[in-house]
């Protein structure tokens, strides 16, 4: 979790709008969009645009069934906006308003598609994988030149995790991400939802928790940067940005991101619109706005994550669609896997393993 | 509570009706802020803490449905229960939070107290003209947002932090000491934060205090030290006890300090009652552990309370 709330709150450009220009408001991960398109966003449509971020989905989650959020548009990853679609959380999407929807890309909706039957509530944002952020040398410096950097051994094998432990080791703080790791990893089904299989992965997280520096799901961005850490479990867009910021600092830390070759969890941020957000109307012209090739281009351009827009990808930059870490290869997206939510009686028994795991009681 | 409507019956005895009117608004107002402010939040608490989860807004159930008048207000508590409550019992994971936050709470606060004493000490004998200033200094930090004051703290206690650069500097270690992300970071993180609660009372019941009864104190034989702790100690018991109160009771419920600068490995109710409410989105459970917290802190409250009213009847 994290209390780190960004509020930008956006300057009024333009004369004519003036006093009181009509707001839409938008909810998003943290670190996740290229800023010059929240103002370029105001320029095109005159309204005035309140984004603020969030780190879990859990806080996310809380907000929509708590109702009355005032967000126009917020950003669940698949599995959870399944669940809140079931709750009533969202409204369909009226795709009269979105012309650009025809520039999705049918590989991402169909995946989607199982989380969100018809694509009718939400958009898909980005997508990627969780797997491992390493400093490269530091860990060949503690491993040597052969250390497993591709494979789970690296971070669940007690061994390697005991002498990675000197040079920091972070975990994300979401069971969903790494329950279905462990089980992948003891070659269990990552989807199982049997409380008795679930519970195979405590002893072999338990044996490497001392180990974990911290559990926590956005400052490993900055941790791997600075050189704080050597290795994070983390997600694939992160861990490139990680890795662009030290290269910035210029600190001689060098990042790099590998998908598990066990496979790899692949996840889907989607956009949708509560069912009582206050500007409906706005809400979908944000939604059409980052449906536009070159913005959404410019988006994964900043973020180093891939997107669910066709259309995008003969914008984006060489960087991005020509790193198999990003746009894998079609062998690895073989070998990734997608997650589907917990019924509430099978997330209790997870959370409680995750708090477990965590503290140690 | 009840004590503001006692004291106005002392003082005016029976009179005219607009005497009547006049003490039955004075009793009011501290009934209704009761009322408003304590009892109809705790109360809401209370009744979903007695509810069920559901996928849905909002995540529980029964909602009060007042438009089926008398038959819905009964349907609605027929299906209240204590099932969380018994749900609480089962695990050991909320005892042993509620162990571990009281233990942080009493070790911080006598931490805080080790601290404020000296230093309310020193304010309360500094020149008469210097108080305001040193006032304002134990103040001014509270201008700050606490959360920017919690995060510095993040920055001063990181390996690479300023603390270890200073101390690599001086040569004292050679090796980072880890400090953040352990409950050491937590304990000073609530000191820090908790002091000026601690200074402020124990500097007003030691500002109150004659000065010629330590002078008494040492004519009669007492060294400094015996003064001090046979005068000046007992003399600023008020204070002390209103301090480490003000810090002990926030402090068990605290949650910003412990999942900002604290570790994995740093259990405290607060977090737990985070983890019910966000992860589990389970807002019955996460409700009766705020019911029980709020038990344990008023039981001491009160017991403190009674005592003191005893004490207060016996010196009369």
């Amino acid at each position: 979790m994290s209390i780190k709330t960004l509020t930008m709150t956006a300057v009024i450009a333009l004369g004519t709008s003036a006093a009181f220009a009509e707001e839409v408001r938008v909810y998003n991960w943290s670190d996740y969009i290229d800023e010059d398109l929240l103002k370029k966003f105001e320029e095109e449509t005159g309204l005035t645009l309140i984004y603020d971020v969030f780190d879990s989905n859990e806080v996310l989650e809380t907000k929509m069934l708590a109702g009355g959020s005032g967000y126009d548009v917020v950003v669940p990853t698949a599995d959870f906006l399944q669940r809140q679609i079931q709750a009533g959380a969202f409204q369909k999407l009226d795709k009269s308003k979105l012309p650009n929807i025809g520039n999705m890309w049918d590989v991402i909706q169909e995946r989607t598609d199982q989380y969100d039957p018809g694509n009718e509530y939400a958009i898909n944002y980005m997508w990627g994988t969780t797997g491992i952020g390493l400093n490269v040398d530091k860990v060949k410096e503690v491993l040597g030149e052969d250390a497993p950097l591709n494979s789970m051994d690296l971070v669940l094998e007690p061994e390697n995790m005991e002498k990675l432990a000197e040079c920091g080791i972070y975990f994300l703080d979401a069971p969903t991400e790494i329950v279905p790791m462990v089980l992948k990893y003891l070659g269990e089904d990552p989807n199982s939802q049997d409380p008795d299989i679930i519970a195979k992965v405590e002893e072999p997280l338990m044996a490497v928790r001392p180990y974990i520096k911290k559990f926590h799901s956005s400052e490993y961005i900055n941790a791997l940067a600075n050189g704080d850490i050597c290795v994070a479990v983390g997600w694939s867009g992160d861990v490139l940005q990680a890795r662009d910021r030290a290269a910035e600092a210029d600190n001689g830390v060098e990042i790099a991101y590998n998908a598990f070759a066990e496979g790899s969890l692949m996840w889907f941020d989607m956009m949708a619109i509560p069912t009582d957000a206050p500007n409906v109307d706005g809400a979908h012209k944000f939604l059409n706005f980052i449906m536009d090739p070159q913005n959404m281009a410019d988006a994964s351009n900043y973020v180093y994550f891939a997107n669910g827009n066709k259309a995008s990808q003969a914008l984006l930059a060489e960087d991005v669609i020509g790193d198999p870490a990003i746009y894998p290869d079609e062998e690895t997206v073989k070998n990734l896997y997608t997650f589907s939510p917990y019924p509430s009686k099978t997330q209790r028994v997870v959370t409680r393993l995750w708090t477990k795991i965590k503290s140690g009681t | 509570m009840g004590r503001p409507g006692l004291a106005v019956l002392d003082s005016y005895g029976c009179g005219s009706a607009g005497e009547l009117m006049r003490r039955a608004f004075l009793i009011a107002v501290p009934y209704v802020w009761l009322l408003a402010l304590f009892l109809v939040p705790f109360f809401i608490v209370l009744k979903i803490s007695l509810s069920d989860t559901e996928l849905a807004i909002p995540p529980y159930t029964p909602t009060l449905d007042l438009s089926q008048g008398w038959a819905g207000i009964k349907e609605f508590f027929s299906q209240l229960d204590f099932e969380n409550f018994i749900w609480l019992t089962e695990d050991d994971l909320y005892w042993k939070a509620y162990l571990s936050s009281v233990k942080i709470a009493v070790i911080s606060t006598f931490l805080t107290l080790l601290v404020g004493y000296p230093i309310a000490y020193g304010m309360a004998r500094a020149p008469v003209e210097w108080r305001p200033t040193l006032m304002m200094l134990v103040i001014l930090p509270f201008w700050t947002s606490f959360l920017i004051r919690v995060y510095a703290w993040m920055g001063i206690l990181s390996n690479e932090g300023y603390l270890n650069q200073f101390l690599l500097w001086t040569g004292i270690i050679s090796t980072p000491l880890v400090i953040l992300n352990t409950n050491s970071a937590v304990y000073i993180g609530i000191v820090y934060t908790y002091l000026p609660f601690m200074i402020l009372p124990i500097y007003s019941s030691l500002e109150r205090m004659d000065g010629s009864l330590i002078e008494a104190a040492e004519d009669l034989g007492c060294s400094r030290l015996e003064a001090f702790w046979l005068v000046t100690i007992p003399l600023s018991r008020p204070g002390i006890i209103a301090g480490c109160f003000l810090v002990m009771i926030p402090v068990i419920g605290e949650f910003v300090i412990p999942s900002l600068l604290g570790g994995s490995g740093t259990l405290m109710i607060g977090k737990v009652l985070w983890e019910e409410f966000f992860s589990n989105r389970d807002w019955p459970v996460a409700s009766a552990v705020a019911v029980v917290l709020l038990l344990i802190l008023v039981v001491p409250i009160v017991l403190f309370q009674r005592n003191q009213q005893k004490q207060a009847e016996a010196e009369q």
